[in-house]
This record gives C-alpha cells, sequence and structure tokens, in this order.
C-alpha cells in the first residue's frame, strides 16, 4: 500500500528529479541553523562582502524609485538618491500618458493573474494528487513524461499553437493566456506540489478509506486542506510569472484596452530609447510594487515556509 | 505494483463464486475505481499534454513547408533549412544568443554559488540576506527592469558616471554592438538570486561533520570545497545547468525591450528567439519559423543529452 512513495523510474528522470528535489527543498520549514562559523574578523569581513554585494544589487532599484520623483530633465543631472524636492507629477502625468488610463492596464494584468492562479490550482493539484496519491497503471511512465515536458523549449510548439489559437478565433482574447493554465502545463508546480502530497502521511489516506470516503472525497476533504502551505508557493509563483509575462500578451493581444502592464509599459520606449523618463520610471515603480508586495507578504512560502516536501 | 493487480483481477476472474474471491473481487473494484478516478484527475494535463505534443509534431510538418496563415501550407522540401544556413541574420541570432548564455549563466551560478556559501557559512541576518539576493531575480526579466538596465548603462547613466570617479570613460552600453549584449549580461547575473536559493538548499543537505572530519585532517579551504562541496552539491549544480542552459537559449524580452523589438543595435542582440518571433508574427513566415524553432529545438536537446552524459562523470549521489 505505501508503494507511491517509492523511488522514480531510475535513468534520466531521476538525474532530474534528484536536482528538482534540492529546487523544492527550500521549501522545507527545516530552519537554517544560526551557528557561527569563523573568527570575529572573518565574520566581520563575510558582513563587508555581503552588505557590498547586496548595495550594488538594490542600486538600481533605489535609484530608479529616486528618479520616479524627479522631473523629467533633472534625472541624469541630479546623481544624488534623495531627490532634492518630492514630487508627484511624474506618477500623475504618467497614469495617463498612454493611450488608456494605467487602472485598465493594471486591472487586466489582475484579470489574467487571477485566472491563472485558479487554473493552475485546480489542474496542478489535481494532477499531482493521481501521480502521488492514486495507485493506477503507468503511473511512472506519465509522471516521466511530464518531467519530460519540463525540457521541452516552448518555442518550438508555439507556432502551430498560435495557428490553433488563430482558427478557433481566440486570438486578441485572454483565452489563450489563460486556457493553458486549466489543463496543468506546467510541469514544475506538478511536480512541487507530488512533493508535497508524497510527504503527508499514508494513513490518512487509509483512515478516510475506511470511514467511506473515495478518491474524491479524499481529494477535496482530506488532502486539499493540508496541501495549502503548498497552493500558497503555486499561487505566489503563479502571481509573479503571469504579472511579468510579456511573450504571451504581445504574441496574442493587439486591441489596446486588453493590454497588460508589461505590454503598457514599453510604449515608454521606443527603438530609439525614452524621452519622458520621470513619468516612464514612475510607472515602472507601479507595475514592480505589487510583485515586491506579493514577495514580502508571501516569501516565507516562496522560502522556507513549507513542511517537508521529501527531501531524500 | 501494476503487475500484482493484473495478476489478482486474473485469479479473480478465474474462480468467481467462492467468498474470498468475492472479497477479492470487492477490493478490486475499489482499485479500479480507484484508477479510474486518477484517469479523471489526470484528465486536464492530458489534454493539456496533448496540446503539447500535437502542436510539436505539427511544426515539424510546418518546417517543411512554406505557410504563412491564411493559405494552406505548401510543401518546400529542405528549402527552410537550406535557407536557415544562408540567411546571415539567422546565424548572427545564434551567435547571439551562444555567446550569451556561454557567457552569462557560467558567471551567475558562480556568483549565486559564492553568495550561497558566504551565507551557508552561518551569518547573522542571514533571511535578511537572502531576501535581498533573491527579490531581484523573481524581477529581472520584466519590462520595467530591462527598460531600467537601458537607463543606467546608457551614454550618461549611472554606471557611467560611476566609472568615471575613476577616470574611466565608458562605452555607449547601449549603442555600442560591442558593448550592448554586455550589458545584458550583466543583468542576467543580477537575477542569480533563484539558483542561489536553490544552493543554498542544497548546502544545507551536506552534514557539518564531513567539513569537521576534513578539518581535523588537516585540509584547507579549497581542498574541503573541491573535494566535499563540489562532489555532494554536484546534483544541485547540475540541476541549475541543464535549466539555466534551456532557460538562456530562451531569451527574448530582454533582447526585445531592450532594442524595441529590432534586435538592435547592428543585430547585436537580436537573440534567437527574437528572430523567430519576427520571421514568424511579424512577417507571418510560418514555415521559416518553424524551421528556426526545430533547429533551437535540436540543439537544445542536444545541449540536454550531453549535460545528462556528462553528468555520469561529474555528478555524484552519495546512496
Amino acid at each position: 500500500m505505501t508503494d507511491l512513495t517509492d523511488k522514480p523510474a531510475p535513468g534520466r528522470t531521476e538525474t532530474l528529479t534528484r536536482g528538482l528535489r534540492s529546487a523544492t527543498a527550500r521549501l522545507r520549514t527545516q530552519g537554517y541553523q544560526e551557528e557561527l562559523t569563523g573568527t570575529a574578523r572573518t565574520r566581520f569581513l563575510r558582513h563587508c562582502v555581503l552588505v557590498g554585494v547586496g548595495l550594488v544589487m538594490l542600486y538600481p532599484l533605489l535609484w530608479m524609485l529616486s528618479a520616479s520623483f524627479k522631473p523629467s530633465t533633472k534625472v541624469f543631472s541630479d546623481a544624488s538618491l534623495l531627490p532634492s524636492q518630492v514630487e508627484l507629477g511624474n506618477y500623475a502625468s504618467g497614469w495617463t500618458a498612454l493611450e488608456h488610463p494605467f487602472e485598465l492596464y493594471l486591472v487586466n494584468s489582475l484579470i489574467l493573474a487571477g485566472l491563472n492562479i485558479a487554473g493552475n490550482l485546480v489542474s496542478c493539484s489535481m494532477a499531482a494528487y493521481a501521480f502521488s496519491r492514486l495507485r493506477f497503471r503507468g503511473r511512472k511512465t506519465w509522471f516521466a513524461a511530464m518531467l519530460g515536458t519540463m525540457l521541452l523549449p516552448a518555442h518550438v510548439v508555439l507556432i502551430p499553437q498560435y495557428v490553433i489559437f488563430a482558427k478557433l478565433g481566440w486570438v486578441n482574447t485572454y483565452l489563450p493566456l489563460t486556457v493553458p493554465a486549466f489543463l496543468a502545463t506546467n510541469s514544475f508546480f506538478i511536480f512541487l506540489l507530488v512533493q508535497f502530497m508524497r510527504a503527508l502521511p499514508m494513513e490518512l489516506q487509509d483512515a478516510a478509506k475506511i470511514d467511506g470516503c473515495g478518491p474524491y472525497r479524499t481529494y477535496w476533504k482530506v488532502i486539499m486542506p493540508l496541501t495549502v502551505p503548498a497552493m500558497a508557493t503555486v499561487a505566489i509563483f503563479t502571481f509573479i510569472a503571469s504579472w511579468n509575462d510579456f511573450f504571451g500578451p504581445l504574441l496574442y493581444l493587439t486591441d489596446s484596452d486588453l493590454f497588460t502592464v508589461p505590454l503598457a509599459l514599453r510604449q515608454f520606449m521606443s527603438a530609439e530609447g525614452a524621452s519622458d523618463w520621470g513619468p516612464m520610471f514612475a510607472m515602472s515603480v507601479v507595475s514592480l510594487l505589487p510583485v515586491v508586495a506579493f514577495f514580502f507578504i508571501g516569501q516565507r512560502y516562496l522560502l522556507n515556509g513549507i513542511a517537508t516536501t521529501g527531501m531524500k | 505494483m501494476s503487475t500484482s493487480a493484473t495478476g489478482s483481477v486474473a485469479t479473480a476472474t478465474g474462480h468467481g463464486g467462492s467468498p474470498p474471491t468475492v472479497r477479492r473481487r470487492r477490493r478490486n473494484s475499489a482499485a479500479a475505481s480507484e484508477e479510474r478516478a486518477a484517469y479523471v484527475f489526470l484528465l486536464p494535463w492530458f489534454v493539456g499534454l496533448l496540446f503539447t505534443v500535437i502542436p510539436f509534431g505539427v511544426s515539424l510538418y510546418l518546417a517543411f513547408t512554406d505557410y504563412n496563415l491564411l493559405q494552406s501550407p505548401q510543401l518546400v522540401g529542405l528549402e527552410n533549412f537550406t535557407r536557415i544556413l544562408e540567411d546571415p541574420k539567422a546565424t548572427q541570432a545564434a551567435g547571439v544568443t551562444l555567446r550569451y548564455t556561454f557567457i552569462a549563466v557560467p558567471l551567475s551560478m558562480i556568483s549565486a554559488l559564492a553568495v550561497a556559501i558566504l551565507l551557508n557559512k552561518g551569518v547573522r541576518g542571514l533571511k535578511f540576506y537572502r531576501s535581498v539576493f533573491y527579490l531581484p531575480s523573481l524581477i529581472g526579466a520584466s519590462v520595467a527592469i530591462v527598460m531600467l538596465w537601458r537607463s543606467i548603462f546608457g551614454y550618461d547613466g549611472i554606471v557611467n558616471k560611476f566609472l568615471a570617479v575613476f577616470g574611466i570613460t565608458g562605452p555607449g552600453w547601449v549603442t555600442d554592438p560591442d558593448w550592448a549584449l554586455v550589458t545584458l549580461v550583466t543583468l542576467s547575473i543580477w537575477g542569480f538570486g533563484a539558483s542561489m536559493v536553490i544552493f543554498l538548499a542544497g548546502l544545507r543537505q551536506i552534514p557539518v561533520m564531513y567539513y569537521e572530519a576534513a578539518s581535523v585532517d588537516g585540509a584547507g579551504w579549497w581542498r574541503q570545497f573541491r573535494a566535499i562541496t563540489v562532489p555532494l552539491l554536484s546534483p544541485v549544480i547540475f540541476f541549475n545547468l541543464v535549466l539555466g542552459l534551456i532557460g538562456s537559449l530562451q531569451t527574448f524580452t530582454q533582447g526585445f525591450v531592450f532594442s524595441g523589438g529590432t534586435g538592435g543595435p547592428a543585430e547585436s542582440t537580436l537573440f534567437y528567439n527574437l528572430y523567430l518571433y519576427q520571421q514568424g508574427f511579424q512577417r507571418f513566415d510560418m514555415g521559416y519559423a518553424s524551421a528556426l524553432a526545430w533547429v533551437m529545438f535540436i540543439v537544445i536537446a542536444f545541449f540536454t543529452a550531453l549535460n545528462f552524459l556528462v553528468s555520469k562523470y561529474w555528478v555524484f549521489y552519495d546512496d
């Protein structure tokens, strides 16, 4: 009965699953050891290096934030991070600089992100439940196929997919950007949920079975409630990926009233570069805020929130 | 597991009637309903798989045709593939992408590993550092950040201002074809945080006692790194390498936004996928674009297979 926790088929899939397991292992609750090694001097030097790297990495973001409050003419001449006077003018003019007010693009992006989150949560958890908790013929083969699709470059299937969507009349709608999420097309999320569900004790399922719970009710009443932390991870990653996605909307959306934030933002910059720096940076800040907010709210789910994903 | 299930089905049907087999059959019907349920739960995924597998085949067919979405595809034999070989822009695009990948992937992996090792030594405020280093990787490929990069590397941008402090006259990073790709490589390194987090998780799996035993034996820092860290971390390094290569060879947004969709200056940021997009979706030369896609697929499959083959000689599994 417990043979569902067996090791994956040997060979290529195993080499890949080892790495994947480490990639999802960062989601363990097991806290990092806070044991400090080295002398006070090396510890101090370590901090110096880390602070230095951190400053270099954060500087561009802080510079952009500061530039978004400066008049366009002073963006490059005024080098200080603290603007001499804080002006919200860039935000006001950037908001209305494009064909539509910026809230339209924000709402469009939110709609897409919401649908993608719903799709991934439902379809990936269903697939993961079957792979991790149910016995059926060909389980290992299908699981290997699922891992294999992870290595397939998306652009190989792009043109036929576009042709299909075009023939269905779906171009210039949100369907090509949302329906695939409902078809469990993200293998990484399936793998992440499989790892998580495998780690739940099998006795739970046996007890549910004795109480007369079929596979459907077990999924809904037993497994789903316990998988909430992993689902939160999937939701946050989906939000960030959908919010940042540029290629999909570029390909399928042509009406400017359907545009998402990245498509709108791009209009601030032509091939020759931008002219109106202030508003561009202001709207860039607006476009990044939701991602940064989700990161800070959800970082325990992204970095170390979930219980064991069955390392080893 | 599946064989034992079919085996008991055979016994059950063979001796139908007696009480033990009734019980067995009931268990089998439970197994059968579990199997049915599994396929129900997998149904969306199966449809999704079809939606990947069929286009995969169709794109191979289209690669041998002349197709513009309006007229039906016309078979043209190998013409698209010979055209790729003679197309200087395709060669340029492949060169840009390979150069970018072979510089950006190793550099970001080395940065990720170096910072992960520093953090793994135990640092006060580890969680804070980890967040600071991880955040850029989540936004590195967004339109806002690519536009920001173009601005800070501009001729009078902050990078050149910084270099001027040391008396260095910086190049026109954005306008000079020799430097534009370098600018995008720095952006890729800026996003090292995702691999860093994975490395950090891998480093945590290495038992501390190995290092303790090694230092008792007098092994220095470098020796410990070579003999303990690298072999035990090799599955994670391998994973980051495989997915890093696949991802990097498919770079699109950076080149598109950086050059306003042209791949300029002088085609120095004309990534392969950007050229594919121009051919397939701006000129609607979809047969040629499919051939380009298949060449890319073969190149990526080659590198991935090579990675898996070579992994036998350096990736180490300790159990």
